[in-house]
């Protein structure tokens, strides 16, 4: 009888990300082949070039990148993964660009869930696909457990800018409309009322869409008088409006009145004590038009859901430049400041 | 929302504020207690549409605000702890010690946690026997029922690791103290509907009695308040004085019954110090002896921790109605929301920093 | 101080011995110790403030005194000083 000695092999299927997921040997490939290929793949990326090597139409290009560390990592309405594809696409799209393509790069922690991955790189590419951008090259790193809190994603994205279209913070001129694509705050109470600790239920869910189909039909209907367009993400409509007068040395007038709140937002926020123009939205859109144009950029924005509710919320003024000021229901009149920092809930 | 919206009803507002002008004679200066109803009065700019011969004089009912320099100090010290979660409402983790506030204690390492109920406090320390968990216990009378029951019941069910660092105020002391200042200007009083709602309005009748003033308990939304302000200025010009309610759907003049016998079960009348304010006998509210295995500040020794003010800071006047917010010299410059130099600049309801936010500087 | 808000009690339970009970606040709902208002019945407003309900909202009281508003209003020839902004008005 012979006794054949072999060294144990290496436990190649796991359920959790291990340090040599992200080393560049046989685990990083099986990672890439089991988690990323099956839901991302495509011409450039299937190369497993270092590099996409991108033919672009000529003009100008737009170029932006962002990271995201949202927790929870999932949210009602949404998940990191969705969340960094849309955020690229649209700070694409307010800058009057087509979105073309994507950068992902991953950083996961030790013990992470391969299934959770595996959910998120889905919906990344679910993501991609209905915007009609193609996530071209990528990386994956692993750090230590408590190095990160289980997974950060950055995007970067490039897209190429309509001929003729001049969006900028600064072009903001006296008299033009301001329009709000809909409602305020759902992103930001959805991940409030979703984090453990506070004893909230809510069914609010994430408005995290991508803005860049609604984006393009305002530009072909109304292409050279829309003078500035954002998505009012972090610090919400306030910091966004803020931004704007701020770049443009105007003032802008809101409306109370106008500001499309849904009831359990609101609800939330009364409770919470946070003002919903300070919330984070993630697939909102505020515009500044000239003021002849707005009604033709509505009617479009209305054909889409992203834009059902848009509504005239104010007007771009001469007085107080820099500030953004609201006139209340009640007719007096109070500053619409930035936010500061983090939204906290208070009892006081 | 029932009972919230009937109560911003933009033409019920606007009548109120015609009957307001035809009843207003003479010039009337009347303080809101509460933060919380600066806050809405100026959100609502409710300042800019009173007559100008009604000067609102925002009062120190902000317990951010008013919780004393040296409670915020060994707040951070217990919260810099290894072994420590504390726990605190949000209001708490911007308001600045002498060099750090809770937030930075957090970057620090700490284990620093929002809770929106104290209740959520107990549950962590349930959920982490083996940490020391601690409640940074702030707040009025509004805030004591829960503050007290949290205590009550740590000691029902013997929550060993848990404590509350307690900075317990009270309304009606301050009151008399700003009444008896020589410097005092203000003529009426909106008390504080919410600490009503607790503690009823019997206390405030003999303050109307020997100072001789009007006080209407009022709420908190635009329509709450201009009816507080007309039957203030009602009673002011008709020469009366006493206590009238105008938050009837919440408040009643026993208050709360239940909640009073559970705060005094828990806490004691203590004196106490007021940011900005000083020493006010008899203001404040401290563990009783039967629950003084609670106090995180004997728990952790911190009670030789003491601290300064800002000597640029006149929080102090502000907060007695003797300085609106921008008249003092550090506004807007060495004083910010982003470095506050005293506390009415860190709490949203803080005067100072209502004033910053939304204040139209004409 | 005392930010409270008014929310309408859907449904009762006893956590560690303490009454408790889920309360919705146009739609969002939020977890508040009923200790305090031992009586309320599922279907009553209440005010909460940090996560307790403190007082039982007088539905009665509230009716009677947005009446005597309401007759305010049309008692006097009510004209507001100005237009009140809307949406179409912009």
């Amino acid at each position: 009888m012979t006794i054949v000695q072999t060294c144990p092999a290496p436990i190649m299927q796991h359920e959790t990300v291990q340090m040599a997921h992200g080393a560049g040997g046989r685990l990083s490939q099986a990672l890439m082949q089991r988690v990323f290929m099956p839901h991302l793949h495509n011409s450039f990326l299937d190369l497993l070039d270092d590099q996409a090597k991108l033919d672009l139409p000529s003009g100008r290009i737009a170029f932006t990148t962002d990271t995201y560390v949202v927790s929870p990592i999932f949210f009602p309405g949404g998940n990191i993964g969705e969340l960094a594809v849309n955020g690229t696409v649209n700070d694409l799209a307010v800058g009057g660009a087509k979105p073309l393509y994507l950068s992902a790069g991953f950083v996961l922690e030790e013990g992470f869930s391969l299934a959770e991955l595996e959910v998120i790189v889905k919906s990344m590419a679910e993501a991609a696909h209905r915007a009609g951008v193609m996530m071209v090259t990528g990386d994956t790193k692993v750090v230590g457990k408590g190095q990160c809190d289980r997974i950060f994603i950055n995007t970067s994205g490039i897209g190429v800018i309509r001929e003729g279209v001049n969006l900028s913070c600064r072009n903001l001129k006296a008299g033009d409309s301001i329009i709000l694509s809909g409602t305020v705050g759902d992103h930001g109470m959805a991940i409030m009322t979703s984090r453990t600790g506070l004893s909230f239920q809510s069914r609010i869910t994430s408005d995290c869409g991508a803005l860049n189909g609604m984006i393009s039909a305002m530009l072909d209907a109304v292409p050279f008088t829309i003078h500035a367009m954002r998505d009012p993400t972090r610090g919400g409509v306030a910091a966004t409006l803020n931004e704007l007068a701020q770049s443009s040395s105007v003032g802008i007038e809101i409306h109370e009145t106008t500001i499309p709140v849904k009831p359990d937002v609101r609800g939330a926020c009364e409770l919470l004590g946070i003002d919903p123009l300070h919330v984070a939205n993630e697939g909102k859109l505020v515009v500044a038009v000239a003021a002849g144009d707005a009604g033709k950029v509505l009617e479009v924005m209305r054909n889409f859901d992203h834009g059902r509710d848009a509504v005239i919320i104010g007007s771009v003024v001469d007085d107080h430049p820099g500030m953004v000021v609201m006139r209340t229901v009640y007719g007096s009149r109070r500053i619409i400041d930035l936010p500061l920092g983090e939204q906290l809930p208070r009892i006081c | 929302m029932k009972y919230i919206d009937e109560y911003r009803d933009p033409q019920l507002a606007l009548k109120l504020l015609e009957e307001i002008r035809r009843k207003t004679a003479r010039h009337w200066s009347i303080m809101e207690i509460c933060g919380g109803q600066t806050h809405s009065i100026i959100r609502n700019g409710i300042d800019q549409l009173l007559p100008d011969t009604i000067e609102l004089v925002h009062g120190p009912g902000c317990p951010v605000c008013v919780t004393p320099l040296e409670s915020i100090e060994r707040a951070l010290a217990i919260a810099a702890r290894e072994e420590v979660i504390f726990t605190s409402f949000g209001d708490m983790l911007r308001v600045p010690g002498n060099a750090r506030d809770l937030f930075m204690v957090r970057s620090a390492g700490g284990d620093v946690r929002i809770v929106f109920s104290p209740l959520d406090a107990l549950q962590i320390a349930r959920d982490n026997p083996s940490k020391e968990v601690v409640f940074f216990a702030v707040g009025f009378e509004t805030t004591a029922p829960a503050n007290a029951m949290v205590v009550w019941q740590a000691a029902r069910e013997g929550i060993e690791n848990f404590s509350v660092l307690v900075s317990q105020v009270m309304v009606p002391p301050a009151m008399r103290a700003i009444l008896s200042s020589p410097e005092n200007r203000v003529q009426g009083f909106l008390a504080a509907g919410h600490v009503c709602a607790v503690m009823g309005y019997e206390e405030y009748e003999p303050i109307a009695r020997e100072f001789q003033v009007p006080i209407v308990p009022t709420g908190f939304e635009p329509v709450d308040l201009l009816a507080g302000i007309l039957k203030t200025i009602e009673l002011l010009e008709e020469g009366k004085s006493g206590v009238v309610n105008r938050y009837g759907r919440v408040v009643s003049r026993e208050g709360n019954p239940l909640a009073r016998e559970i705060i005094m079960k828990v806490f004691e009348v203590t004196d106490r110090q007021w940011r900005g304010l000083g020493p006010i006998p008899g203001s404040g509210l401290g563990l009783r002896r039967e629950f003084a295995s609670f106090d995180a500040e004997k728990r952790f020794q911190v009670t030789n921790i003491c601290a300064q003010e800002s000597p640029l800071c006149m929080s102090g006047r502000v907060l007695q109605g003797m300085l609106k917010p921008d008249g003092c010299p550090a506004f807007a410059k060495e004083c910010t929301p982003e470095h506050p130099l005293g506390a009415t600049m860190v709490s949203s309801e803080g005067a100072c920093a209502a004033y910053y936010n939304y204040h139209l500087t004409p | 101080m005392c930010l409270a808000i008014p929310g309408k009690l859907l449904e009762l339970t006893i956590e560690n011995g303490l009454k408790m009970g889920t309360i919705d606040v146009n739609g969002s709902k939020t977890r508040a110790c009923l200790e305090y208002v031992p009586d309320i019945k599922v279907g009553q407003y209440t005010i909460v403030h940090a996560g307790f309900a403190l007082k039982i909202i007088d539905e009665e009281e509230a009716a009677e005194s947005l009446k005597l508003w309401q007759e305010l209003i049309e008692s006097g020839a009510f004209q507001p000083d100005e237009e009140l902004p809307s949406a179409e008005s912009l």
